[in-house]
């Protein structure tokens, strides 16, 4: 939780519009129902949530925990550990054993909020704890489960080892949808005072694919450049994509089959400082939508891609991978054979 | 002091090149609420500049007077106790730091620094603003752990403080990170912004500029405004008055460059291979990166090349450089390149002329 005693207008949006209760998180229609059980019954098992950024799973975990225990009890009852803290399995084996195994006291309700006779222990962005932490935990979460719950959650959930993903109720988070986007920036909008015409609103749920706190950030940058009416070019203009224009150039460029041609749009894309993993994307697009290639030749090419798209993450350098990825699609687009000729 | 230091501009409205930019930045800070920010673009086109202007712009004259501070961080790390030497750049109002200098540990000045930084309250609350700034340069080049580490406590503690991540690239920055941020894309200026920014120069320092000399050197220098000015500044010290057509000498490591892929055009031999290594190694004992040196023998080959070579030697190109990526010894990938590449021209040669 943040420190107290912030006062919501000095923080961005994302974080002024972040729901307190469980009821209020968006699109998450099955996680709501069963927590909404849970709040009432106040028993919960351990539970996993994963998904894409931004689809509400820290949000919802922290309304959970403040729903069933109120202000007071939180501190004691909750602890909330997330990458930025070290979670080594010398913290498991003593951090958070020792929260874990401390006993609950009354089960009485407490102003109204029900208290339930657990300990909750959430471990945020969970995957990115090393698979010895994440087995010393297993005994950990056997041996107090009476009296403490465990809420993991993460981005990938095949980073979960098998043992505690088992033992959990697992909760998939979606992209959202752009129906709920909109009524969730309409909301924003209209306590902001802002006008965003229904072409605007479309375009920020496609831009932002499914992860409203890009689409809150955007909305907030346009805000702040462009003024209370807001277009759906200045939501362009701010989210970063890249133009159209500058792909189809590059790609026009390999259907002339010219090297030298091509390597120039390669050069100035860099130049222009646009994101290659972005280019690779609209590329593939780009060649998956077009009418005029052969279905080889588009396996080819998204085949390059994707490997292009590999390296980029594994941090290579992005002028030489966008240049390698064009000039095989020059070499599949002319029909050139995939092997090199004087490679020994 | 050099020019590009000397002229750098301080605050946004001495900019001269990137005005768009300018003028959304100066509306974007003007309430308490702005978001974190991340600015990428290639190097040299501006970012640092611009990131001093804006925290000038948000605090004021004070956020000018910084001091360097290099300090050694003992951090608790369970079983032992590790040692970590930062060197930051900070006022009352931020705190500027490099995290990946700290290589594999970086995730340690996340997780304890950065997390302590941000967790405290501003010192001047009386200030403009009621959160302070943390600037992170090359976030690209953070560990996968330490940008994760990163995550929450962007959320967290953001009514205190606000990041401002600079990068290259920012395919490199996870998603997760991308999506906390508002990006902010610094293109390269382009040639006719850079001109005007060498005539500025010029008229500071009392030169006078023959026709079309500011536009030849902006050509030369692809785009980097910071080797435009450098370039500029070589010029004058080999030749003052300049005349028109006076020669724009190249940096030195790029004619070694130069004379390396002479070389491995004309002979193709384990013999040559190995004159090559020595030259590699004093291109990067002089601190040019490898990726640097790779990229510009392929610049220099795709100069000299048949076309029908250049798309098989730019496949090598990347592979290699991914490859180093990977590894721990550059020498060896640099290498390997030269001699994948002696390979397929010779097997080029003998298939032309035999
Ligand atoms: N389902 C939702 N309903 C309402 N608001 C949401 C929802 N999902 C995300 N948001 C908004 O986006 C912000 C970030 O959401 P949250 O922190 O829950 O994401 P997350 O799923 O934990 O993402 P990450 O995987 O990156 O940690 C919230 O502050 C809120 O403003
Ligand atoms: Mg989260």
């Amino acid at each position: 939780m943040a420190p107290l005693g912030q006062t919501s207008q000095h923080q961005p949006w994302v974080e002024k519009y972040r729901p307190k209760q469980v009821k209020d998180v968006a699109h998450q229609d099955e996680v709501v129902r069963v927590l909404t059980n849970t709040l009432q019954t106040s028993n919960c098992p351990h539970m996993l949530f994963y998904g894409p950024p931004g689809t509400g799973k820290t949000t919802t975990a922290l309304a959970v925990a403040h729903q069933l225990y109120g202000p007071e009890l939180y501190r004691s009852r909750v602890l909330e550990l997330n990458a930025s803290d070290d979670r080594g399995i010398n913290v498991v084996r003593t951090k958070i054993k020792g929260f874990a195994a401390v006993a609950v006291g009354s089960t009485q309700r407490q102003g109204g909020y029900p208290c339930p006779p657990f300990k909750i222990i959430i471990l945020d962005e969970a995957d990115s704890m090393t698979e010895d932490a994440q087995n010393a935990l297993r005994r950990t979460m056997e041996t107090y489960s009476k009296v403490t719950r465990f809420f993991f959650i993460c981005n990938y959930i095949s980073r979960i080892i098998e043992p505690l993903a088992s033992r959990c109720a697992k909760f998939r988070f979606k992209p959202l949808s752009e129906e709920v986007m909109s009524s969730r920036i309409q909301h924003i909008c209209n306590e902001e005072g802002l006008n965003l015409d229904a072409e605007a609103l479309s375009t920020l749920g496609s831009i932002s694919q499914g992860d409203l706190r890009r689409a809150i950030t955007y909305l907030q940058g346009a805000a702040r450049l462009y003024g209370s009416s807001i277009t759906s070019s200045d939501l362009i203009s701010v989210s970063g994509v890249v133009p159209v224009e500058v792909v189809e150039s590059l790609f026009t460029a390999c259907k002339i089959g010219n090297f030298d041609l091509a390597n120039k749009e390669v050069n100035n894309i860099i130049a222009e400082g646009y994101p290659v993993s972005q280019v690779l994307s609209q590329v593939f697009d780009l060649i998956i939508e077009s009418g005029e290639l052969s279905d080889e030749q588009k396996a080819r090419i998204s085949q390059k891609l994707a490997e292009a798209d590999k390296c980029l993450v594994d941090g290579a350098d992005e002028y030489l991978q966008l240049l390698d990825a064009a000039s095989d699609t020059i070499r599949a687009l002319h029909n050139m054979p995939q092997e090199f000729s004087y490679e020994t | 002091m050099l020019w590009v230091d000397k002229y750098r501009p301080k605050t946004l409205d001495q900019m001269i090149v990137h005005q768009d930019i300018v003028q959304n930045l100066k509306k974007l800070v003007s309430e308490q609420d702005c978001p974190h920010l991340l600015f990428y673009g290639p190097s040299g086109s501006g970012k640092k500049t611009l990131v001093r202007a804006l925290l000038r712009q948000m605090f004021g004259a004070s956020a000018e007077k910084v001091k360097v501070e290099n300090k050694t961080w003992k951090i608790d790390a369970g079983t032992r106790t590790i040692e970590i030497e930062l060197t930051t750049l900070s006022s009352t109002h931020h705190v500027e730091m490099n995290p990946s200098d700290a290589g594999f540990q970086d995730r340690y000045i996340v997780q304890e620094i950065i997390k302590e930084m941000a967790k405290n309250r501003p010192i001047d609350t009386k200030g403009k603003k009621s959160f302070k700034v943390l600037v992170l340069n090359e976030v690209d080049k953070l560990s996968r752990e330490a940008q994760h580490s990163l995550r929450r406590t962007m959320e967290k503690y953001s009514a205190s403080c606000r990041l401002i991540l600079c990068c290259n690239s920012s395919s490199k920055v996870t998603e997760a990170i991308r999506s906390r941020c508002l990006n902010i894309r610094i293109n390269s200026p382009p040639e006719d912004e850079i001109v005007k920014v060498l005539e500025f120069t010029a008229k500071k320092e009392g030169l006078t500029l023959p026709a079309g000399f500011a536009a030849r050197i902006a050509g030369k220098t692809n785009r980097s405004l910071r080797r435009a000015v450098l370039s500029f500044e070589t010029c004058r010290v080999q030749q003052y008055p300049f005349s028109s057509n006076q020669a724009i000498p190249p940096m030195d490591w790029e004619e070694y460059v130069s004379e390396i892929v002479s070389e491995t055009m004309t002979e193709q031999s384990p013999k040559m291979l190995f004159q090559v290594r020595g030259k590699l190694y004093e291109l990067l004992i002089n601190c040019i990166p490898a990726e640097i040196i790779l990229k510009r023998m392929l610049y220099e080959l795709l100069r000299k090349l048949d076309s029908e070579l250049k798309h098989e030697v730019c496949h090598w190109a990347a592979y290699y450089e991914h490859r180093m990526r990977q590894g721990q010894k550059a020498i060896f990938h640099l290498e390997a390149f030269v001699a994948k590449f002696m390979s397929i021209y010779k097997a080029f040669l003998i298939s032309t002329f035999a």
